[in-house]
């Protein structure tokens, strides 16, 4: 929060302060602020679940999660990953990246003064605290909830109160989310400034877009499904029991449709966000910029028919699963454009490896190796032996704990002097970068071979010849984690407290949007004077 | 870009800060919160339990309270800045707010009729014994008897049907200037919502099923019941609307509050279209009607 007493002597005296600033909130970078300060509190919950489940599967046999009887207690083994699962994507991925970096820098970027909705913006943020609460209660009442972030039934039907608790959790999420989607969709709609057609648009504006069309069409239908799940649960509906008449799978097929598009909606924010940093450090503008725009546009389309990859072991006929399979490479194509092009924009450029551009070449390289697992994975007949082992879950942690984390930690180092008007201490971000690189590296990429080897998920235990590959994997997490300890002490506040004073475009040429014309921080209110957008800007 | 000392240049409305937005949230909190002590009066240990057993389901009274007064508070704000903020660019910006948000609302009622013809297309899935056995083989459900779509559920669609018409005779009288009509037209509308929403609990006092006795029924009472709801809603809406009219606030051109209030409406009578011809006509196939 004190990076905003540097901006207080450019405002006028209406700037409101305290309660009325913080509380009451309509300003989108107040607003982007709490959503960041938020996300890292809940991601250092969430990677405190990890390190427990790291220490647990340091060593085979049951240390830590026996029950008092000293016998194996694999439901609170898969409380935490519950826990963690549910925390890691609604409360640290999508705050950080869509609440926080879409806050600040989508009204920057399109030249607006701030959100279409500001008073809404603030309901999209407050939810998330209670919404937060409740989940960490479902955690401790009733006997905590046990299901993994996909809360399949009959296994949901089965939980106790705390159930119902993570249920309505979800419920104020997702209400969140989609108050927040309408508000982005009606900024970059209505609010860009004067010359700033679509086809102009940075490229994070234009991911912060598809993003929210996703958030609009997905959550609903989340939302719809745990109703269902709160009414079978407790008033003795019948949707998800086949002795009633209804079906299990109903469940699985609404939660993917909204669960496959949600991976993008926590993947395609840290896609704009690398565009921009290779951009500015290749100091060149980005290779195939509509292209660029159109592969995340197609790949929110895509995304919404590919669902049921998440599910080939239910049961569905052949052709149903060909289909999947099929709809599901169709997004290699998009997504290796994009690839494609940022490797082409920096083909020849003059680039500097600046903190923010390891970031980004580090989101590169590891979301490219969980792109391809995933290709391996889009295959029904693979998936047949792949499913629910490890090799899935680093799969995805290649996407999202290599993929979004790195796309947050890159726009944290790219934006923090923006936001905050003072530049971190670049040793301090170099040590990060190399901890944090080695560290998740060394933890999920033996999470492959423990896949292979068919290491299932959701156990406390493991026989003891995996014992090699999951000491590893703990030992980076470990690793990590204090790397994580390190930002937050180093970075954070040694750059809040200590960090050297920038201007308005502390990284030169290379960084052409709007956020660069204005100061660092910037003003309460900008733009009072909107600006105008000549026709090459586009960036 | 430096502040200047005058008004901005520009035609978007930034909001005053608003205590609104966290006491909303700390209502829904108290609500869900209280929702589920009510459903699990046990959970937090037996002290608690006692007083919840007391209280009863007025354990959520205080949140719900709290949403509907800061929804009260919340909106008449709405309309008092709209006379002095709403310019044709912030007009438009709330028609974008209004029709992303109903295609969310679609969202939500697609995943209702996923679960309908999940069960209804599928009745007798060789991969679900298990229900093959509970609903007979057969969509509805053995032993079901249902409601006669052409009876009840049909005058519901004509009234809903005719609210539309009533809805747009006030739209054409606001456009014109003529608040007489508006405020006729906006009566006629809300006394057609109250209308359908008596016959709808007419209907479900003498439904020949219960919620929680099968397939069928779940569905039934699911989509309905959240069409029912968006009715009172959008009833709500237009009641609003119509004292706004009888104040005289809609002018020919500036009544977006109107507009909004008629997309919601139109678009919970195009979701009871669907209901009618899936659920109640579609949906009832062979099976025996119930007599009232």
């Amino acid at each position: 929060m004190a990076t905003h007493a540097a901006a207080a002597h450019h405002d006028d005296h209406h700037t409101p302060t305290g309660i009325k600033r913080w509380l009451f909130s309509t300003n989108h970078k107040d607003i982007g602020t709490m959503y960041l300060a938020f996300s890292i509190c809940t991601a250092f919950i969430g990677a405190g679940f990890s390190v427990l489940m790291r220490l647990e599967l340091l060593h085979p046999g049951v240390q830590f999660f026996n029950a008092a009887d000293g016998t194996p207690n694999g439901h609170l083994w898969n409380t935490v990953v519950t826990a963690h699962g549910l925390t890691m994507v609604f409360f640290v991925v999508m705050p950080a990246l869509i609440g926080g970096f879409g806050n600040w820098f989508v009204p920057l970027m399109i030249g607006a003064p701030d959100m279409a909705f500001p008073r809404m913006n603030n309901i999209s943020f407050w939810l998330l605290p209670p919404s937060f609460l409740l989940l960490l209660l479902s955690a401790l009442v009733g006997g905590g909830v046990g299901t993994g972030w996909t809360i399949y039934p009959p296994l949901t039907i089965q939980q106790g109160a705390g159930m119902d608790l993570a249920i309505f959790s979800l419920h104020l999420a997702g209400a969140s989310s989609i108050l927040g989607a309408i508000n982005f969709i009606t900024t970059i709609f209505n609010m860009r400034a004067p010359g700033m057609t679509l086809h102009r648009m940075p490229l994070f504006a234009w991911s912060m877009l598809v993003t929210a069309f996703l958030l609009l069409l997905a959550v609903p239908v989340l939302a719809g499904a745990i109703t269902m799940l709160l009414t079978d649960r407790n008033f003795g509906t019948h949707f998800f029991d086949p002795a009633g008449g209804g079906d299990p799978t109903l469940f699985l097929h609404l939660f993917w449709f909204f669960g496959h598009p949600e991976v993008y909606i926590m993947i395609l924010p840290a896609f704009g966000i690398v565009s921009h940093i290779v951009s500015t450090f290749a100091r060149k503008p980005i290779f195939g910029y509509l292209g660029m725009a159109y592969a995340m546009v197609a790949i929110g389309v895509v995304g919404f028919i590919v669902w049921a990859h998440h599910m080939y072991t239910v049961g569905m006929d052949v052709d149903t699963r060909a289909y999947f399979v099929a709809a599901t490479m169709v997004i290699a194509v998009p997504t290796g454009v994009k690839i494609f092009s940022w490797i082409a924009t920096m083909w020849g450029g003059s680039i500097r490896l600046e903190v923010p551009m390891l970031w980004a070449l580090g989101f590169i390289f590891l979301f490219t190796i969980g792109g391809v697992t995933g290709v391996v994975l889009a295959n029904a007949g693979v998936d047949y032996a792949m499913h629910n082992t490890y090799y899935v879950i680093a799969h995805f942690h290649y996407t999202l704990s290599l993929g979004a984390v790195f796309g947050m930690f890159a726009g944290f180092y790219y934006w923090i002097g923006k936001m905050s008007g003072r530049q971190y201490p670049n040793w301090a971000g170099y040590l990060h970068f190399a901890v944090t690189f080695f560290g998740v590296n060394l933890t999920f990429f033996p999470m492959h071979f423990l896949g292979l080897a068919g290491m299932p998920r959701h156990y406390v235990d493991y026989p003891d010849a995996m014992w090699h590959w999951n000491y590893i994997a703990s030992i980076g997490a470990f690793i990590t984690f204090a790397g994580a300890v390190f930002w937050l002490i180093f970075v954070v506040f040694g750059t809040l407290l200590f960090g050297r004073k920038v201007g308005a475009n502390y990284w030169g040429e290379g960084a052409t949007t709007l956020e660069w014309t204005v100061s660092s921080p910037p003003p309460f209110h900008t733009f009072d004077e909107l600006p105008h957008i000549a026709p090459q800007a586009h960036h | 870009m430096t502040m200047s000392d005058g008004a901005p240049k520009h035609p978007y409305h930034l909001v005053d800060p608003s205590p609104w937005p966290a006491l909303a949230s700390l209502a829904a909190f108290m609500l869900v919160f209280g929702f589920t002590l009510g459903l699990h009066p046990d959970m937090l240990g037996p002290h608690v339990e006692s007083v919840v057993k007391t209280v009863n389901w007025w354990i959520i009274a205080p949140g719900l309270l709290l949403v509907l007064a800061v929804l009260y508070w919340w909106w008449s704000d709405v309309i008092v800045e709209s006379r002095k903020f709403h310019n044709a660019v912030v007009q438009l910006g709330l028609r974008y707010g209004m029709i992303l948000f109903i295609a969310s609302e679609v969202l939500f009622f697609v995943a209702f009729f996923w679960a309908f013809f999940d069960s209804a297309l599928y009745p007798n899935s060789p991969e679900m014994p298990l229900r093959a056995e509970a609903d007979g083989g057969v969509w509805p459900p053995k032993g079901i008897s249902v409601i006669a779509p052409f009876d009840l559920p049909f005058m519901n669609t004509l009234i809903l049907l005719l609210s539309g018409t009533t809805v747009t005779w006030a739209h054409h009288a606001i456009l014109q200037g003529n608040k007489r009509d508006a405020v006729r037209g906006l009566l006629l509308t809300v006394v057609l919502g109250l209308c359908f929403t008596s016959v709808q609990a007419f209907e479900y006092m003498h439904a020949p099923f219960h919620f929680s006795e099968n397939i069928y029924s779940s569905t039934f009472f699911m989509a309905t019941g959240f069409h029912g709801f968006h009715v009172l809603v959008g009833t709500t809406f237009l009641l609003v609307c119509l004292f706004r009219a009888m104040k005289g606030q809609f002018s020919p051109t500036h009544h977006f509050g109107f507009e909004a209030a008629a997309w919601y409406w139109h678009f919970v009578d195009v979701v009871w279209l669907f209901l009618f011809f899936c659920i109640y006509w579609w949906g009832s196939g062979k099976a025996p009607i119930a007599l009232h």
